[in-house]
């Protein structure tokens, strides 16, 4: 037993259950309840004109089927625009079922409950519903071109213009010794956690109240949102995210429609209703993200340093704008990253498309401004003739510019103000661990083996940690036993290890007596979600600053049972002592029990606090004025501003040129999230975030074809990295505390893909010397590429389209 | 448990799940993995994508790993399943001796959300037990084991060291 753990690789306390097959996902919740499966629109774009059931009412075991006539009162109106901007000028969302119009292929439309999902599938393929073809707009080109329009009354297929500048980007460019300009693209990927989406709902008839179920990022929000849309007082609703098999973005989104209707039907119906998302419906009716189209114009000096730089960029939203602007806001103003850029303009406009939505995947729009950038600090050195790493080192923000003010506006509507960073130390980590300077000899080596060798290098700073705020509620029970629970929620983080660790550290207590619950609204009602890196600084420093308040008060009664000054006493593996004399001392599980005054001695324990137990000091009440019964404490952690991040990745590539294979052969990581919980979760998350960063650099892509059907919405066409594609990773840590919260922490969770895509694409492009502007490159693609280097895959700007 | 519909007919079955004979009736089109999951109340298997790519539904039929989800509970009949939860031994006092795979990945943290852990632990098992274990693990072999399976959260690092680590516990019992 150990009580001072933070920085500790702790085995994880969630792992024994997870690896017995004692898990508990949503999907292992509730058997015997009524399934619910939906009918989705096959068209990309349609009108509705009729729903025929006729058929599928004589199916033995249906229960109900609903369409969107069915929907009442709140839940017949759009669904919520979550956050709001005033730059997102035309927000459109759709309804839980499809109204008149069915925007993209996977809408749903009707909703079937039936004894088992079998039979509900069954039910759906009965329903014959009639559609009207509208013209469909995929891909941003078509959006901007706005030939036709995805909703009526958005023609110009724009829901917002995204523009931020810091100065006047035009006289800077005119005043700078060279300018650049290029054009580049990225594609659309997806989260796709293994596990899908799922919601179980039960409503208890006898008092009134709806439990659900839900694979969710943001437990506390969707029970708000199902409160509010099935006209229940929240009191009366509970939210509970169970094990969650991943979310990587997509499961911060809500309510999903089938959040709502699954528990509206469980009203309706009086019995439990579950569903549980298929891949397809996953691929089809979930969110995906990534899909950018960037004009870059840079201005720089003699020495490559940059004087001006001007972002045009579009960006993909889908048919739908539920999470507002979020992926272009992060792309704007993360694009920035290491560097002091002295003018900076970004205007980026957020079109519709007949698609799935598009909202956060891990990244959220950082690896689009990575790739921008990055690939902007590959070209002027190309242009100069000067070594890459040597141009990236020139533009660094140095380490007595802190805080660093971008004089940007961030996702979270604060400054983008760095509150610290070393990146010329990442640099030069990321220089030493992955042999920058023995790139020449190895390309040599390489070319004797027939293989064409090249290596790049990106660097990023990801602002994690935003508000407005997280909470934490810590217990010390009777028993000895520590509750600990907050209310965001895990996807396979590790929290309750990690946070057990914060708790055992701060308050003095073996981990073995600490547990942890996320993510329960049962158990702490007030949240904000898991995302932006955020669950390790909002969530850690509030349980921090709990287990303090807790510690607080375990002292101040001890001292006053042991006669000493509380200054004088120290907590360790749970007992309260006073410092040097380990004689005088007192359990803190038996400090718990004093903590609240019983009349009634329920076990032995409890007899301790019981009205006769002991001489009481007759002149004051038994609960002291402005305090409570129970060794407990709730604080919160609100952050002025977000902390941010940073590291640096490298990537060597051998290309084979006759089949154009690219094989991603050394991959180095250099990362700073600050002072380190558990060094063994944080580097599990750069592994699993790298592999991402290598899949959508080169697998990932969402194959949509010119009327809005996913081709490729499977795993076996769309290519997920196996253990085969994902290379080793070299992984060197930089320790930067932040200063803004009480441990320092910076987030970890989305570091390791940012960089992927634009440091792979700049090893690409080193090994054949052919400008890459597309990604992710298959190896037809650069094979087509280096054939002829003039066949762009990134089309000039749409005529007639003023940029 | 499903009612006779117009669509399907049942089949009663018998299986030894995890070492326990279980008789059961099902559709003959029921899933293997849907058998396992909701008719034995067998969780552990988990579905990620139900077309036989992912691997997380992966058990074993009479040793063989097999994906659930392409199977049909019918062809079960007379074999022997084993799932992630028949996977650690009892101890005899009513606990549990973990498999070597299941300590690897716990001490190699060779899973985060653990939704395909299951999946990765039954292919790792029957690779590893049916290799020869007086013998070091090569890399080789490490890649044939863990490179059928999709997790979308580790990178597969660990995984790759946890089935090195558990051949490494599996040798040493071995001796």
């Amino acid at each position: 037993m150990t009580t001072k753990l933070m920085g500790e690789p702790v085995r994880r306390r969630e792992d024994l259950r997870l690896i017995t097959g004692r898990g508990r996902y949503t999907d292992d919740i509730g058997h015997g309840a009524a399934a619910a499966a939906f009918v989705r629109s096959p068209y990309a774009h349609a009108r509705i004109l009729g729903i025929d059931v006729d058929a599928a009412l004589d199916v033995e075991g249906v229960i109900a089927i609903y369409t969107y006539e069915d929907l009442v009162g709140p839940m017949a109106e759009p669904l919520p625009v979550l956050i709001p901007h005033p730059q997102l000028t035309a927000p459109r969302t759709g309804y839980p079922l499809a109204r008149d119009v069915v925007q993209h292929v996977g809408e749903a439309v009707v909703m079937v409950v039936a004894t088992d999902r079998y039979i509900a599938e069954d039910v759906c393929d009965r329903i014959t519903v009639s559609y009207e073809e509208l013209p469909v707009v995929v891909g941003v080109d078509a959006a901007r071109a706005a030939t036709h329009a995805v909703h009526e009354d958005v023609p110009d297929n724009v829901a917002a213009r995204h523009h931020q500048e810091t100065g006047d980007v035009e006289a800077a460019l005119a005043a700078s010794a060279h300018t650049l300009s290029f054009t580049q693209y990225i594609e659309r990927s997806a989260c796709m956690p293994m596990e899908g989406k799922g919601v179980h709902a039960v409503w208890n008839h006898d008092d009134s109240s709806l439990r659900v179920h839900t694979s969710t990022q943001a437990s506390t929000s969707v029970r708000a949102a199902v409160a509010a849309k099935l006209q229940l007082s929240l009191e009366k609703v509970e939210v509970v995210a169970p094990d969650v098999g991943g979310g990587f973005g997509v499961k911060i989104v809500h309510p999903w429609p089938e959040e709502l209707l699954v528990p509206m039907a469980a009203i309706a119906l009086g019995q439990p209703v579950h569903w549980a998302e298929d891949r397809r419906e996953h691929f089809i009716s979930s969110a995906h993200e990534r899909e950018q189209r960037q004009e870059i114009t840079v201005g720089y000096d003699d020495e490559g340093r940059v004087t001006a730089l001007d972002v045009r960029g579009w960006h993909d939203n889908g048919a739908y704008t539920p999470y507002g602007i979020i992926v272009p806001i992060v792309t704007a103003t993360q694009l920035v990253g290491p560097y002091a850029i002295p003018v900076y303009r970004v205007r980026i406009d957020s079109v519709y498309t007949n698609t799935v939505i598009v909202t956060p995947y891990r990244g959220a729009g950082r690896p689009q401004g990575c790739y921008a950038m990055e690939r902007t600090m590959d070209r002027i050195a190309q242009d100069l003739g000067l070594d890459r790493a040597e141009v990236r080192r020139r533009n660094l923000i140095q380490p007595d510019q802190f805080p660093y003010d971008h004089h940007l506006t961030f996702q979270d509507g604060r400054p983008v103000i760095y509150d610290s960073g070393n990146y010329e130390g990442l640099l030069d980590k990321l220089i030493a661990l992955v042999g920058w300077d023995r790139a020449e000899e190895r390309r040599v080596e390489a070319a004797s083996r027939g293989k064409q060798l090249g290596i790049g290098m990106a660097m990023y700073v990801e602002g994690t940690g935003p508000g407005p705020y997280e909470g934490g509620h810590v217990q010390v029970l009777g028993s000895g036993k520590v509750l600990v629970s907050t209310g965001l929620t895990s996807q396979g983080q590790g929290h309750e290890t990690a946070f057990a660790q914060i708790v055992a550290s701060e308050l003095g207590v073996p981990i073995e007596d600490i547990e942890v619950v996320t993510g329960d609204t049962r158990r702490f009602g007030y949240a904000v979600g898991t995302f932006a890196s955020r669950a390790a600084v909002m969530s850690g420093n509030a349980i921090a600053l709990a287990a303090r308040g807790v510690r607080a008060k375990a002292l101040r009664i001890a001292a006053e049972i042991l006669e000493a000054d509380p200054d004088d006493l120290e907590i360790d593996e749970g007992v309260v002592q006073v410092k040097g004399t380990p004689g005088t001392a007192i359990p803190l599980r038996t400090v718990a029990v004093l903590s609240n005054p019983l009349r009634y001695a329920f076990d032995e324990a409890a007899r301790q606090a019981t009205q006769f137990a002991g001489p009481g000091d007759d002149s004051k009440p038994p609960v002291a004025v402005g305090d409570a019964p129970g060794l407990e404490h709730v604080d919160y952690y609100s952050p002025i501003r977000s902390t941010f991040a940073s590291g640096a990745h490298a990537a060597v590539v051998e290309i084979d040129p006759t089949t154009w294979e690219i094989d991603v052969v050394d991959y180095a990581v250099v990362h700073d999230c600050g002072n380190i919980v558990n060094p063994m979760i944080v580097e599990g998350q750069v592994h699993g975030g790298v592999a991402q960063g290598v899949g959508g650099a080169l697998y990932e892509r969402m194959a949509y074809d010119a009327d809005g059907q996913l081709q490729n919405a499977s795993f076996m066409d769309f290519l997920m990295p196996y253990a085969s594609e994902v290379p080793d990773v070299v992984i060197d840590h930089q320790e930067t505390p932040s200063p803004l919260n009480p441990l320092g922490l910076k987030g970890a969770g989305e570091a390791g893909v940012i960089p992927g895509t634009a440091c792979i694409a700049s090893a690409i492009e080193d090994a054949v010397a052919v400008r890459i502007a597309a990604m992710p490159i298959s190896p037809t693609e650069l094979y087509d590429l280096v054939r002829n280097p003039d066949a762009e895959r990134v089309p000039a700007a749409t005529p007639g389209v003023p940029a | 448990m499903t009612e006779p519909t117009t669509v399907s007919t049942e089949r009663a079955i018998t299986v030894t799940v995890n070492g326990v004979p279980r008789e059961t009736t099902v559709p003959v089109r029921r899933l293997l993995s849907d058998a396992l999951r909701h008719d034995l109340q067998l969780t552990g298997t988990h579905v990620g994508c139900e077309h036989g790519v992912c691997g997380a539904c992966t058990v074993l039929v009479d040793g063989t790993p097999v994906r659930s989800c392409l199977v049909l509970a019918v062809q079960v009949d007379g074999k022997a399943v084993t799932t992630v939860e028949g996977l650690a031994r009892d101890d005899g006092r009513g606990g549990e001796v973990l498999h070597p795979v299941q300590e690897a990945f716990r001490e190699c943290h060779a899973l985060q959300c653990g939704f395909c852990t299951p999946g990765f632990l039954m292919t790792m098992a029957a690779g590893l037990e049916a290799r020869d274990r007086s013998t070091d693990i090569t890399e080789d072999e490490v890649d044939e084991i863990v490179g059928g399976n999709l997790c979308r959260c580790t990178g597969y690092a660990n995984i790759k060291k946890a089935c090195r680590h558990a051949a490494g516990l599996m040798k040493e019992a071995a001796e």
